[in-house]
């Protein structure tokens, strides 16, 4: 099986699609001529041409509004935003237009807007956002976060297929700096189920995105401690996978929610909501959350490395939860 | 002052002697045009004008029996935000469309629904917040779509409908159609950044959308020279290197033309246009507003300039219609309605359950697989 | 600081010149040290448009308020911040104007009347909007001053901060900085229009289009913008008609934009035209050049030093001012 990058595994799922589907496009800034910030749509004019690989001026909000229009009737528009953190100039047309409107009226708007989000890479405030929480509380939306080259190609073919708005985060940590083998066959990795990453009997985590690299890079050193992890990476947020989370739960008996997001709203409360209330009686120990501190992302290298979860601080919390 | 009944004439072959306005609106302003869109054209045939007056006096009729009637009998759930006295700009531009073309109206453009043939049922229903309505009781107003009426409805951020436009006309060029979309906001609207950024949008890629700017004085409680700076918005659309116009959009033969203009040229592939219709609300911003903010000699001065009057006075004096015909239609317009109030009133509310239906559209939803099948490609 | 607006004196465009060489050599500066390894994050550059912020800023009283650019690093040196500050903030160190917490231009400071950019384009219109509605209630003779790309132009923020300052009357002026290419996108792809100044039209505005080559003709336009912006005549929109002559950061080769672009350009060199205009009028003695040029290095190698041996934050404080 060939192996991909991340970033290639996207190109490579978004191109099959265009192939597979004349009514696939793709929309956004630099994507054409330059082929994207990140080189993800690169090569892509050349092979379909400037009518569906359009570069648009720098307007998110008739970005995404154009997107809804064509996915009105009938296209599967594929939007670009450089990085995520510039989605909130779109954040209009995405949760007051397009999230409602198969509820309202009962049309469907087949669409994706995808990019790259994360920190990791001193991008500063602006460019290193997890954001993800602004839309899992969307109704109508769905959101995705991929955290192998597998299931990125797998989930931004089904994010196309699906007749829905899905907002699919890249985090930008992971586009070149992880590899895995990719099948050449058509497939989809399905919206909303979880995929455990490593089998585990103490305490699961339950995480996703590039955290689930950070949860596995924990669980090796911890092993060696005894101490044995669970990984569940959930790869949807929205809807997510409440029988997954909760098997294992129900199997560790203890849990650590991670992830790279900020910690006040986000999805580790929800989480643990969901666990207090499906699955108290099956806890050992206190739910415990391991995010990032509730500031902006800074830039510096040694304010960042302090804000971002990594394995050492995962490894900690495990420590102290175990011997709970 | 102002345009009289008789002044109906072949549009665009003189300059509109418009005036009025005076405190709390620039939309009497003398009005002015761009460049390159002044040229004379035949008259709508007879029985396009027939059909106008008709669609004109459903708007009015149903919109006061809406505003008047229902709301106060509390019939109406929500707000109610009228057209009366725009209806023209709705009809005028809507009726000239062809199968596959859409309309992405504004609050107050139920004429252009029903130009597009949207049966009043369907609309009351809408209003009434029934299990049948288009919406299934979801969302109110005129807040529903019709895909294969070729209809997207607003949602209430002003001119979010802009840049959904610009996607239906990509949609129209990527599969070879010569069909335009026809997006209308007031002038409101045009502070949004949406409205901008769509209309350069459409600019730069040529999309056959026209721009249409229904110019009635408020928004809300907000006169236009609190909305902007320049004196006749048709200058935006040059600003984006697209034709801009102002018309008198009380004068159904103004709207009609210089919509005929933009639509033929947004078939031929020359891109998108910018129509300024000069008119005014002659309500309040909804039914729960007495818009005591607006200058009484203002609606005293729009109210001789009424559209459904000057077209009715036209045709009668064109002996296009006979006194007798109006009559006929006014009552025939009454009864329509009449009937349609007594179907949609007779129809359940929905069920409270029913409101968790339908967020997503998945293969159990037979509602949202059905409606877009026309489209499906 | 500046002088008080009005004719130029000999001084004057020996200060111009100063700055102009000074923003340049602070960027080359900035550019080897990325290369060095030495910055973290991106090196934006106003090669070659080095006249539009020296010039606007120049033209302003001390106590007027400026919202820079990611190109106006001139601008900011115009108002004072040295160039240890370029180099402390691009180098992420604690004793930069952020502390480390934000990158490259991204800082400000409102007692020196300059207010930080953030990435997201146009955004500052409205806010420097608002500080010219503050100083009209205030009743102060403060103008307010901002920059936006000829990308910027296709945004929300600008249209709707355009719109309410016209509506205002706000002592609002606007510098578009047409320099051909927003990112990888050509103008002919950002608007319909070849000229921003038209779109003052759309706003009931002046609209102005200037060399922005010229630091003179630069300077001159926005005195008299100024000029009206204090007699309480409204916002004004200037176009700068320039070229970007690196890509879009130092990263990016712009491979892009054709040769023969850059190389017309090239003779229109800012620094260099002023520079021979000045010897041609003998406002300025080749002994009095040398004189500049010596401040200069010897500006940039003291502050470098300094730089180059402050340390980095310490990661605690990346939790720290979250509020006010």
């Amino acid at each position: 099986m060939p192996i991909l990058t991340h970033l290639e595994a996207i190109r490579q799922g978004i191109g099959e699609e265009m192939e597979r589907d004349s009514s696939v496009f793709l929309l956004g800034e630099d994507i054409g001529v330059y082929g994207g910030a990140f080189k993800v749509t690169e090569g892509m004019l050349e092979k379909f041409g400037a009518e569906r690989v359009i570069d648009t001026p720098i307007s998110e909000s008739a970005i995404v509004g154009a997107a809804v229009g064509a996915a009105l009737v009938g296209m599967r528009p594929v939007v670009e935003m450089q990085f995520m953190d510039f989605i909130a100039c779109a954040f209009d047309q995405i949760v007051n237009m397009a999230a409602k409107i198969h509820y309202r009226w009962g049309a469907k708007v087949p669409m994706v807007i995808r990019g790259p989000s994360g920190a990791g890479v001193h991008g500063g405030p602006y460019h290193s956002q997890s954001n993800e929480m602004w839309f899992v509380h969307t109704p109508g939306l769905k959101v995705v976060v991929p955290s192998t080259a597998y299931d990125a190609k797998g989930l931004i073919k089904a994010a196309i297929r699906d007749d829905n708005p899905v907002i699919f985060y890249e985090h930008k940590y992971l586009y070149r700096r992880v590899k895995d083998e990719v099948p050449l066959e058509d497939y989809v990795v399905p919206i909303g189920q979880a995929i455990l990453r490593r089998e585990g009997t103490d305490i699961a985590v339950i995480t996703y995105g590039a955290m689930v690299w950070t949860a596995l890079e924990a669980a090796a050193q911890l092993e060696k401690e005894g101490i044995s992890l669970e990984v569940l990476d959930l790869r949807s947020l929205l809807p997510y996978d409440e029988e997954a989370i909760l098997a294992s739960v129900r199997k560790c008996s203890k849990v650590i929610l991670l992830h790279e997001d900020t910690r006040i709203g986000g999805m580790a409360g929800e989480l643990a909501a969901v666990i207090a209330e499906k699955a108290f009686d099956d806890l050992d120990g206190p739910i415990v959350r391991v995010t990032a501190p509730d500031t902006p992302v800074p830039f510096s290298p040694p304010l960042e490395d302090h804000f971002l979860p990594n394995a050492r601080k995962l490894a900690e919390a495990a420590r102290k939860l175990a011997s709970y | 002052m102002g345009v009289k009944h008789k002044t109906i004439r072949p549009a665009r072959t003189s300059r509109h002697d418009r005036s009025g306005g005076g405190e709390g609106s620039r939309s009497g302003a003398p009005l002015a045009r761009s460049h390159d869109v002044s040229r004379a054209r035949p008259l709508p045939a007879a029985d396009t004008l027939l059909r106008m007056l008709y669609l004109l006096k459903l708007t009015r009729e149903v919109e006061v029996r809406i505003e008047r009637v229902l709301y106060r009998q509390g019939k109406i759930v929500g707000g109610v935000y009228v057209g009366r006295g725009q209806e023209a700009i709705g009809v005028a531009s809507a009726i000239q469309l062809v199968e596959g073309d859409f309309v992405l109206p504004s609050h107050r453009d139920l004429s252009a629904y029903l130009a597009r043939g949207i049966p009043l049922e369907r609309v009351l229903l809408n209003w009434m917040g029934r299990a049948d309505a288009p919406s299934r009781g979801r969302d109110n107003t005129l807040h529903f779509g019709d895909l294969n009426k070729g209809i997207i409805p607003i949602v209430s951020p002003l001119g979010d409908t802009c840049p959904v436009a610009c996607g239906l006309a990509l949609q129209f060029k990527l599969r070879g159609k010569r069909n335009v979309a026809l997006v209308y906001f007031g002038e409101g609207a045009t502070s949004r950044g949406d409205v901008h950024e769509a209309m350069n949008f459409a600019a730069v890629m040529k999309l056959p959308v026209i721009f249409i700017c229904n110019n009635n004085g408020y928004a809300y409680s907000t006169p236009v020279q609190k909305q902007y700076a320049v004196k006749d918005l048709w200058r935006r659309g040059p600003a984006y290197g697209m034709p801009g116009e102002s018309v008198d959009g009380n004068d159904v033969y103004a709207v009609y033309s210089a919509h005929q203009r933009a639509i033929e040229r947004a078939r031929k592939g020359e891109g998108p246009s910018f129509v300024e219709c000069k008119t005014f609300r002659m309500t309040g911003h909804s039914a729960h507003d007495a818009a005591e903010y607006v200058p009484a000699a203002l609606f005293k001065e729009w109210e001789d300039k009424d559209p459904i009057t000057r077209l009715q006075s036209d045709l009668l004096q064109r002996r296009l219609m006979t006194p007798e015909a109006l009559a006929t239609l006014h009552e025939s317009v009454r009864k329509e309605v009449d009937e349609a109030v007594a179907r949609a009133e007779a129809r359940p509310l929905p069920d409270g359950e029913s409101a968790n239906e339908g967020v997503y559209c998945g293969p159990d939803c037979w509602w949202g697989q059905t409606r877009s099948q026309a489209f499906d490609v | 600081m500046p002088r008080r607006p009005g004719k130029l004196s000999r001084a004057d465009m020996h200060r111009l010149y100063y700055y102009m060489l000074l923003t340049r050599r602070v960027e080359g500066q900035l550019t080897h040290l990325y290369r060095q390894g030495k910055v973290v994050g991106g090196v934006y550059s106003s090669l070659g448009q080095e006249a539009i912020a020296v010039g606007t800023a120049y033209a302003l009283e001390p106590h007027d308020v400026l919202g820079p650019m990611i190109r106006d690093s001139g601008a900011m040196l115009v108002r004072g911040y040295r160039p240890r500050d370029f180099f402390l903030q691009y180098m992420a160190r604690r004793d930069g104007p952020t502390n480390g917490r934000d990158a490259n231009t991204h800082f400000g400071d409102v007692t020196r009347g300059v207010i930080a950019p953030i990435s997201m384009l146009g955004e500052l219109v409205p806010v420097l909007a608002g500080v010219a509605l503050a100083s009209k209630l205030r009743a102060e003779s403060r103008v307010t001053l901002t920059y936006v790309g000829d990308g910027a132009i296709s945004t929300t923020p600008f249209h709707e901060g355009m719109n309410f300052a016209a509506v205002q009357k706000l002592p609002l002026i606007v510098i578009a900085e047409n320099n051909g290419w927003a990112y990888s996108t050509p103008v002919s792809r950002q608007m319909a229009t070849s000229d921003i100044a038209k779109r003052a039209e759309a706003y009931g505005l002046p609209g102005a289009i200037v060399d922005g080559n010229d630091v003179v003709a630069v300077y001159e336009a926005t005195v008299e913008a100024a000029r009206r912006a204090r007699q309480g005549d409204g916002p004004s929109l200037i176009e700068a008609k320039t070229m970007r002559m690196k890509g879009h950061a130092e990263h990016d080769p712009a491979t892009y934009v054709p040769r023969e672009l850059l190389e017309a350009w090239r003779k229109k060199d800012p620094i260099l035209c002023f520079e021979r205009s000045l010897i041609e009028n003998k406002l300025m003695t080749p002994k009095e050049k040398a004189a500049i040029q010596d401040r200069v290095e010897a500006t940039i190698h003291e502050d470098l030093d300094f730089a180059e041996s402050s340390p980095l934050p310490s990661p605690e404080e990346a939790a720290q001012l979250v509020w006010a």
